[in-house]
């Protein structure tokens, strides 16, 4: 079995996600996710092989034919006993396994470039989750997801005093880490895009933690971004099923570039929406 | 049967005259009688939950159906669970159990007979309740009914309270059943039987009972807290109010999860029942086996939030949940060595009962390893909502509940009617079912993993998934199509099946010791119970005394059918 596993774990990277495994390669976290996934499914078909086989095959070998008799069998103490512990043993074994690898899916990862663009040079990590003290927060970029019937509403935090928040689309910069903030205004919605981990459920009344970090590489060559598709997991009404969110990785300075010019758009719609706010009063008040 | 020495006992038999028509069907406190009642009931919400199903697969089966609308893909969805799981999989077994645990522990009928009648009826007035629904406003919150989706601020209609009725009378009726099961069992059995001679479906039933008796009535609390919020003002779950939507998650699923135990335990001890007497061997580990039954009620009922691992929570609640689902793995692991055991070395007659719980076994198997999977918490944040829980969900409760139900049929029917099913359309439905349910459910796996979110109307053709649905909805008309030829093998053999009398399997429990169908109070003498298979202890007296030989022999076809 070890010969199979580390076959396995080799191809891991290279099996087609899909069909067969969890959708991967946006995140540490999903990596992560994924090879925990391939140790339990090489285990569990061990398992499931062995056992439908003996199934099988006493189901055929001892099938009643005429001149054979049953053996009068009550149980057998140490056999019992053995198969209790074995299926005891295996599962020990996966508990070790799973707290193995929980630090790289729960914990974010170190991001490679900060706020500011700069690649960041290694200092301690950062936590996000619900137990643990919230990031210090320079170098992160957090984004708060609001899930309500039937969008997705993110709110970027301040950079250079400008306020940014967007709508089903999330445009975020390769390389970086983003922890996210996820809440609900109206019924409990689940945040998920498959390739970039798990889910987190948006229930109202409650912040819960999600964190990706797409890699740098993961722009092609000629491409300016990557996107990554998912949608609503957990039932919030008739229009669930449309209820749809793309992340999309572009590299730093475009992203800059869509973030200085989404504040600007932001800015000047509010400033529109002021003067026509002052407009209907000062026509109000002749 | 001179053998046994006479006791001093009440015979009702041929005392009153037989009461004839079709009113006594209402009136009726026979524990059998009831027992047809909640088996056809049962049968009539089955279907009806199946063409709910057979609606969801034809919107799903191809990309952008407009089939369906989102509201009523909502509602469908929302009364095909609630119909499986509280008008299907938990009566049927208090149908099962109401004809049988009386004769299988030699009773002459339940401890509260009238209770009994009372149980029934609550049942069928619960399903009514809900299925009034459907001419006004259905229920559209899933069977679930997650706040705050099912307030009234988000669910306005009234469907959401003819929901909360159904679970408050089908919950008594399940309630008054247990606390009446459990009586039965405690004081009626025969003289001899201990417990450690009592059949192992009884075991299962008791401890669904007890199970019942717990989940059920902290359900009733929930579904109470809801109506509240909704009509009276309260803010159990509003958390504009103060109120938590967390709640309720963590209610429901106090109940939900020792409710998936009281769908199968049962289911398990009818495998216990059934593959030894086809084996022709004695069940493997019968202590282990009884046991394994205790440990999954108990820690059934401490695994409850590894339905919530996507909810906030912190590490350690995850970990403590992961380790207790994980631990519910072993008894139930040590329960399908044992019936594999049972079967080895055994004679194994391939009769349709028997191949309907190898086939829910090995389905079973399966869903019990991607159960595995779905206890990891960190792979279930990818899993959890998506197909591959559907999935997941269908191998544990159809692959053991609803193989074992059939399997029952098969096997009780010459008990209940007195005639046999036939063999080989048996054998041809099986066929249908096993493939029809494996093409529909294995493929769902896949579709999970690519990222297919469960309770979705409609998804796009862009999305990769139109295959793997494709393939599902096929399947399920396969499904169908077994089901169909099973009730029409019921409606054949109900007047044309061989005549069975009362032991055609030489099974080895009490109810064969009777007649097929057997008289209103069941036995006339009650025997002594010597072992775990009380029929082979007779045959073998029999054929001590008269000489002819009575026990199976292997290869020799037992009745023509």
């Amino acid at each position: 079995m070890p010969v199979a596993l580390t076959g396995a774990l080799l191809l891991a990277p290279t099996a087609s996600a899909g069909w067969f495994l969890p959708e991967s390669g946006g995140s540490p976290n999903a990596d992560g996710i994924r090879t925990l996934y391939i140790l339990i499914a090489v285990i569990g078909l061990v398992i499931f092989i062995g056992v439908e086989g003996l199934l099988i095959y006493s189901m055929v070998r001892f099938r009643a034919r005429k001149g054979r008799v049953a053996a009068q069998i009550h149980g057998n103490t140490q056999l019992e006993i053995g198969w209790t512990v074995g299926a005891a043993a295996i599962l020990i074994f996966l508990t070790v396994f799973t707290f193995l690898l929980l630090p790289k899916i729960k914990n974010p990862a170190r991001t490679d470039i900060g706020l500011n663009g700069q690649p960041v040079a290694a200092v301690g990590a950062d936590f996000a989750s619900t137990d643990q003290p919230a990031p210090p927060g320079d170098n992160n970029l957090n984004i708060k997801v609001i899930g309500q019937q039937y969008s997705w509403n993110f709110q970027y935090p301040r950079i250079d005093n400008k306020r940014v928040y967007a709508n089903n689309d999330m445009y975020v910069p390769v390389g970086m880490t983003v922890t996210l903030d996820v809440e609900s205004v109206d019924v409990a919605h689940s945040w998920w895009i498959p390739a970039l981990g798990g889910k987190a459920d948006a229930i109202p009344g409650y912040t819960n933690k999600m964190w990706f970090k797409i890699p740098l590489d993961a722009i092609k060559q000629g491409q300016s971004q990557v996107v990554y598709t998912g949608q609503c997991a957990e039932l919030c009404g008739r229009n669930h099923a449309d209820m749809v969110a793309r992340v999309i990785g572009m590299r730093y300075d475009d992203w800059k570039a869509w973030y200085d010019s989404k504040a600007q758009q932001l800015q000047q719609a509010e400033t529109e929406a002021a003067n026509e706010r002052k407009k209907l009063q000062s026509s109000e008040g002749q | 049967m001179a053998a046994f020495p006479a006791r001093p006992q009440i015979i009702a038999r041929e005392v009153d005259r037989p009461r004839r028509g079709w009113t006594t069907w209402l009136t009726t406190t026979d524990h059998k009688k009831i027992g047809i009642l909640y088996l056809s009931t049962v049968l009539v919400f089955f279907v009806i939950g199946g063409v709910e199903a057979l609606l969801m697969r034809i919107q799903l089966g191809t990309p952008e159906n407009t089939f369906l609308t989102p509201e009523k893909y909502n509602e469908i969805l929302t009364m095909h669970g609630t119909t499986m799981v509280f008008l299907v999989i938990v009566p049927v077994w208090a149908g099962f159990a109401n004809y049988f645990l009386p004769l299988m522990i030699g009773a002459r009928d339940v401890a509260f007979p009238r209770l009994n009648a009372w149980s029934y009826w609550m049942y069928l007035f619960g399903g009514i309740a809900l299925y009034a629904s459907v001419f006004f406003t259905p229920p559209e919150a899933g069977w679930f009914s997650y706040v705050p989706l099912s307030l009234k601020e988000f669910t306005p209609s009234n469907g959401q309270e003819a929901w909360i009725y159904m679970v408050h009378l089908t919950g008594l009726s399940s309630i008054l059943g247990a606390v009446n099961f459990i009586a039965t069992i405690h004081n009626m059995r025969a003289p001899g039987m201990g417990w450690g001679r009592m059949p192992l479906f009884i075991w299962s039933i008791l401890i669904y009972a007890y199970l019942i008796i717990l989940a059920l009535t902290s359900l009733a609390a929930s579904v109470t807290m809801l109506l509240l919020d909704r009509n009276f003002g309260t803010n159990f779950f509003d958390p504009n109010e103060g109120g938590s939507a967390l709640l309720w998650q963590h209610l429901f699923w106090f109940f939900g999860h020792p409710e998936v135990y009281i769908l199968v335990l049962p289911a398990f001890g009818v495998f216990s029942e059934i593959l030894p007497v086809f084996a022709r061997k004695p069940i493997f580990g019968y202590k282990a086996i009884a046991a394994a039954t205790a440990g999954i009620a108990f820690l059934g009922m401490l695994v409850w939030a590894h339905h919530m691992f996507a909810t906030p929570m912190s590490t350690v609640v995850l970990a403590f949940f992961m380790l207790s689902s994980f631990l519910i793995a072993v008894p139930t692991g040590v329960k399908i060595f044992n019936w594999v055991a049972t079967l080895w070395r055994g004679t194994v007659e391939w009769t349709v009962p028997l191949l309907f719980c190898v086939g829910g076994i090995a389905t079973f198997l399966m869903g019990g390893i991607t159960g595995i999977f779905l206890a990891v918490f960190p792979v279930d944040w990818q899993l959890t909502d998506t197909y591959f829980v559907v999935a997941h969900f269908h191998y544990t409760a159809f692959g053991a509940s609803a193989f074992a139900m059939v399997g029952a049929l098969y096997y009780w029917f010459p008990k209940m009617t007195g005639r046999m099913m036939s063999e080989a359309l048996g054998k041809v439905s099986f066929v249908l079912f096993f493939v029809g349910f494996h093409l529909t459910f294995l493929i769902q796996h896949s579709a999970g993993l690519d990222g297919m979110p469960r309770r979705i109307y409609e998804y796009s053709s862009a999305s990769g998934w139109a295959v793997q649905n494709l393939i599902s909805t096929v399947g399920a008309f396969v499904l169908a199509l077994s089901v169909l030829l099973t009730i029409a093998n019921v409606a054949r053999s109900l007047k044309r099946g061989v005549v069975a009398g009362p032991d055609p399997w030489k099974a080895n429990t009490l109810e064969w010791f009777t007649t097929s169908p057997p008289p209103e109070n069941n036995f006339d003498t009650i025997p002594r119970v010597r072992s775990v298979e009380p029929m082979k202890d007779i045959r073998r007296q029999i054929e001590r005394q008269t000489g002819v030989p009575q026990r199976f022999e292997a290869g020799k076809p037992m009745v023509r059918a």
